[in-house]
This record gives structure tokens, sequence and C-alpha cells, in this order.
């Protein structure tokens, strides 16, 4: 299967998306990304039962908080889908570059002076 | 434990924005449990309060530590060689923390970062309820393990009063008439009868009515 899948965003891997935490999220802020997304299971089909819940909540908090503090809670986002669905993770990653686009440079990468813009 | 709860971000940003060099100062003790002003708290925190003022153009450094505990001289005294590195300590500890750390170091300003709510227990996932205001002379024995001084809204000791409906209070009918589970586990312990006799007036001296209250052991002293 050979997919053209947007190039400028990083690989986080975990787990599973239930160990992700806010923390986690904001510091990819911090250094310099313009925008989040966590990609988990399928809900319903989570191998723990609830990590693509409790990843889901906290990617709202995280948003919440993004929002409060003048970065933009839009610039995170949360995708379910299963491992097999390859076209469906590149549908979504494009989404996501072609959101962060829209929005622009984050707030945070323009305050430091950071070149080029990254998902 | 000591129930706690975050504070708003945009009062904590108006309680630092004046200083320049701020210390995030968590708990590892109660407010690590109930997830106000833990290890992690402390990084959501320091993390979202960098990027707010870097954002607004404001040169500030803001480093985090967290302590085993803020209510104890030892831990506390681990921040003495750094404590003069920074204009202000933002603690996520309890109440008790804070003020303790204020007492200690004397030219830094302390400032809470989380609202201390209550004595409590967790109920579930999310939910804590309190279970004790410190009286001073505990009457579970006499109430079935149930308290009527915390769980009760009039704190009355010989109840139930005439606000309670359907095992529910008048103050609000979510919250479980006290008195109404007192009956109910003298019921199911078989004691039942105890529920006739009347408690005496109680001794509130050792509540806050006898002011600021001190415990003193001599046997565990040094």
């Amino acid at each position: 299967m050979r997919l053209k899948c947007p190039s400028n965003f990083r690989i986080v891997r975990l787990p599973c998306t239930g160990k992700i935490d806010i923390h986690h999220i904001l510091r990819s802020f911090e250094k310099g990304a313009d925008g989040v997304y966590v990609v988990g299971c399928r809900e319903g089909e989570c191998h723990y039962t609830s990590g693509n819940f409790r990843a889901r909540k906290r990617v709202e908090q995280a948003s919440s908080l993004l929002d409060k503090i003048g970065i933009g809670g839009e610039r995170v986002r949360m995708y379910n889908l299963s491992s097999g669905e390859a076209p469906l993770f590149v549908q979504y990653s494009a989404e996501m570059d072609e959101h962060v686009r829209e929005l622009g440079p984050s707030p945070v990468r323009k305050a430091k002076g950071i070149g080029e813009q990254v998902a | 434990m000591i129930i706690a709860e975050k504070k708003p971000i945009e009062e904590i940003i108006q309680e630092v924005k004046e200083y320049g060099r701020i210390l995030i100062l968590g708990c590892n003790e109660c407010v690590t449990v109930c997830e106000a002003g833990g290890k992690k708290e402390v990084q959501v925190l320091a993390s979202a309060l960098r990027m707010y003022f870097l954002k607004e153009g404001m040169e500030k450094t803001i480093d985090e530590r967290t302590l085993e505990r803020q209510c104890d001289h030892e831990y506390l005294e681990e921040l003495r060689e750094d404590i003069d590195r920074y204009d202000a300590v933002l603690s996520l500890a309890c109440g008790v923390g804070v003020q303790f750390a204020a007492e200690k170091y004397m030219e830094t300003p302390l400032l809470p970062g989380v609202n201390t709510t209550c004595l409590g227990a967790n109920e579930q996932r999310g939910v804590w309820t309190e279970r004790c205001q410190a009286c001073g002379s505990c009457v579970l024995a006499s109430t079935a393990g149930i308290c009527p001084v915390s769980r009760c809204a009039k704190r009355v000791l010989n109840g139930p009063c005439g606000g309670s409906s359907d095992g529910k209070c008048e103050i609000n009918k979510e919250l479980d008439c006290a008195w109404q589970l007192i009956i109910d586990r003298l019921k199911a312990l078989g004691r039942l009868e105890e529920y006739e006799s009347v408690a005496p007036i109680k001794d509130w001296s050792t509540d806050r009515a006898g002011g600021p209250r001190k415990t003193v052991r001599e046997d565990v002293q040094i």
C-alpha cells in the first residue's frame, strides 16, 4: 500500500493512548508544535477497555487549558481508528495538516521565533 | 485525606504575573492522591504558565519541584539552598503546606495554587466527599460510625431534624441525611436501641470554638 501522507509531523508512539497525559500534549506545544493529534483505537475496541476514553478526556482538558492561555484549544484533536486502517490514518493526518495550516503558527512558536510550521 | 482542587488558571496568572522567577512546588501526599497538586499537576501548570507568559512577551523563569510533604520541616528544608533563586513560590500543597513553607521562608512570597476543600474520602474516581471536620472529640462510637458533625448540615447530635425527608437533607435533595444513615446502620448492626439514648452536650472547645488547636504528644517527642 503506497499512500501519500503529510511528512511534517512527528509520531510519538505510546503503548496505549491511555498512557497520554495533559503535560505530554502541553510539552509538545512548548517545544514548538503547531498542533497535536492523538490517534487511538476505535471507541469500544480498547484492549485495556477504557484507554482511548481516558485519552479523549485528557485531550479535551488540554484543549480547554490551551484555550484559557490563549494558544487555541482547536490545535489539539483526537481521532479513532483501528490499526488496520492505514488509509484512514493518512486521511486524518492530511485533515489535521490542513486544519493546522489554516490556524497558522502557534503563538508559542511565534514568540520563540522558530521557523517552519510543524504539526 | 485532605482534599483540594486546582485554582482556575486565570486566578493563578494574576497571582504570579508580577514575579520573574517562580517555583511551582508540588506535594507528594494528599494533593497528589486527589490530583490537584502532585508532580503531574505541577508539570501541567508550569508548562501552561511558561507558554502563557512567553506568548505575552513576559520573560519568566518557571521551575518545577515536588516535595515528599510540605507539612514537615525535614522536607521543606530541602528548599533552603534554592529558595533565594526565586521571587515567589506557588505551592500546590493544601493550606497547611503553603503556610508551613511561608513560616519557614519569611522573605519569599508563598502563593496558593489550590483551594483546600475538606477532609474527605475518595468515593469514586473524581468524586471526593467530606467525612470529618476534625472536631477534636470523636462521637463515631455512638453514631454507628457515621459522623453527624461533618455529614449533617446542622451538626445535629440527636437527629434527624424536621428537614429530613425520604432519607435526604432539606438543603440538597442529593445529600443523604446523616441521621437516616445512622439509623439505617444501627438497624443493620442490630443496635437500634442505642438510638434511644440522648447524646450529652458535646465539648466544642476541642473544635474551632476553642481557637486554633495544638496537639502535643510528649510520648513521641525527643
